[in-house]
């Protein structure tokens, strides 16, 4: 095996990081070029949104459930076992969602993204649009960025109450708490700060996921090889760069909103 | 299979081309690395004219059809294509040349995911927004200019290599192109399946006598093609009378090691000195 120099690695990473940011630039100035491919972006909301429901309702039901169950332990401790409706509330919207849905989404379509355009430049489809006049990345990466910004919004909301349902599941059937109490506290503990960080993080994950996925797919090397290292390296970069760039945002809107 | 025997005897060099090319390299030059895989070339090809690329592979045949769509860039040189140079120009700008070029990329690059008449009409429905009935007259048209009017709604994977081919080339040809580029349309295919293929190309170049760069390394094509016309009455390949030059201009060029080794015609490359070509087409 050929031993690559350190300099050699740090340069290329910092080739890759660039280009990536220009690809992003070039995405969303594209959102303000004709033409706009509306149809591709709702048949890629369809694919992304759509097509995506069934795993977030399951994450989200699940996770809620196992929140309610964890935290009811700690909470009977302190005899406080009726704030549960409260915990999974701001958990889901402020952190569990966004996070796990932006995940979710990212295992299933960042993957299928590098898949798809990575396939189509090895089999020199993308050549072939180029040549027949079409700008791939108009035609293939923007109305994908666009529909997973747009979907992963609403996926997120859906989470969210999809997670407070899984919780009442378990504080009714297992924990005998009130449902009418559950929802109340659920509902009043949450301030305009939690939804509005809630709500502002899957346009930046939506984001994340299209692009990275877009991304390996278009820089995609090496024959049918290269379309499988690059659709699991879409997954491992997308699904770290959420949980990273969760962690500053959580920080600059904590500082921003002025919120604890 | 060796090449055929060379039907023409030695010829002077052609003279009187059209003065306006189709396409101009200008000492082009493209490496990857450390391989250097055009090392300064020129070469042209003039508007109506069907000019056929040889060389062995890995010469660079294919790069200089990407080179002249502008789907690469060369490290130094110019590359004119229609009038244009493709090396100065960006990207965005590039689009609109390229939609008066025709391509058929090697192994077809049909997009797998649309049907037969989607693909061919896929230039259309660009320009057009939706697919209606005037562009599934021309579609119609088109495929049955190839024969294939039956597989309209087929996709790419129900069809086999030669009929893919042949929906390539009738998704070039959709948008009646000034230039046509042809990437070894008869690689990997039977005898019978490419003659068909060549047959097509020769149908295409005397009904429509578009300027076309074919690369191919089956010499056996090139020399059908320079030997034989699309004879309309019967829609069929005939062969040229002997001592008769084909209707439209066809010409020869052999790449070896980066370089140009050879640009003429047929009676040129019958009576060349070099070795290398002699041993080549023998």
């Amino acid at each position: 095996m050929e031993l690559t120099s350190p300099s050699y690695l740090v340069k290329e990473k910092v080739l890759a990081a660039q280009d990536y940011i220009l690809f992003c630039g070039q995405a969303v100035s594209n959102l303000f070029r004709k033409p706009f491919y509306f149809a591709d972006m709702v048949q890629q909301a369809d694919l992304i949104g759509v097509g995506s429901l069934p795993i977030v309702l399951l994450t989200g039901f699940f996770t809620g459930a196992v929140l309610s169950l964890q935290t009811s332990n700690t909470l009977e401790r302190f005899g406080s076992i009726t704030l549960v409706g409260q915990l999974v509330s701001t958990s889901m919207v402020r952190e569990l969602g966004p996070v796990l849905t932006g995940l979710m989404v990212a295992g299933r379509n960042a993957s299928g993204m590098a898949s798809e355009l990575g396939s189509m430049i090895v089999t020199e489809q993308i050549d072939a649009m180029r040549a027949l006049g079409t700008d791939p990345m108009k035609k293939l990466v923007t109305p994908r960025v666009s529909a997973t910004v747009f979907m992963l919004f609403f996926l997120t909301i859906i989470s969210d109450l999809i997670g407070l349902v899984g919780g009442l599941f378990i504080a009714k059937l297992l924990l005998r708490l009130d449902a009418r109490q559950y929802w109340s506290n659920a509902w009043q503990v949450l301030v305009f700060q939690d939804i509005f960080m809630g709500l502002s993080k899957p346009l930046l994950f939506g984001f994340i996921i299209a692009t990275v996925g877009c991304f390996y797919g278009m820089t995609a090397r090496g024959g049918t090889q290269g379309v499988g290292r690059a659709t699991t390296q879409a997954v491992v970069a997308a699904s770290v760069l959420i949980l990273a760039i969760d962690l500053v945002l959580t920080r600059l809107l904590m500082a921003v909103l002025s919120y604890h | 299979m060796s090449a055929p025997t060379l039907p023409i005897e030695c010829a002077a060099p052609a003279t009187g081309h059209d003065s306006t090319k189709a396409i101009a390299f200008e000492d082009v030059r493209i490496g990857f690395g450390d391989n250097e895989v055009l090392n300064g070339i020129s070469f042209h090809l003039n508007r109506g004219e069907t000019k056929a690329v040889f060389g062995v592979a890995g010469s660079g045949k294919s790069l200089t059809l990407k080179l002249a769509l502008g789907l690469l860039c060369p490290d130094s040189g110019h590359i004119l294509t229609l009038g244009h140079d493709v090396t100065e120009m960006q990207e965005k700008d590039l689009f609109a040349l390229r939609g008066r070029i025709g391509m058929v990329f090697q192994e077809s690059a049909l997009f797998d995911s649309l049907s037969v008449a989607e693909n061919v009409a896929y230039r259309l429905t660009e320009e057009h927004g939706i697919y209606d009935e005037a562009i599934d007259m021309k579609v119609r048209e088109v495929l049955r200019f190839v024969e294939l009017e039956h597989t309209l709604n087929l996709y790419p994977s129900e069809l086999s290599g030669g009929m893919r081919r042949r929906v390539a080339i009738a998704r070039a040809l959709i948008t009646q192109p000034e230039l046509l580029l042809y990437d070894s349309p008869t690689g990997g295919l039977d005898p019978v399946t490419s003659n068909t293929i060549i047959e097509l190309i020769v149908k295409q170049r005397d009904v429509n006598k578009t300027s076309a760069l074919l690369v191919t390394h089956r010499l056996q094509d090139a020399f059908t093609m320079a030997t034989h016309q699309f004879d309309r009455k019967t829609n069929k390949m005939v062969p040229l009378p002997p001592g008769q030059h084909c209707e439209v201009p066809m010409s020869f060029l052999i790449l070896r090691d980066g370089k140009v080794i050879f640009d003429g015609d047929l009676g040129q490359l019958a009576c060349t000195q070099n070795e290398y070509i002699k041993e080549y087409i023998s």
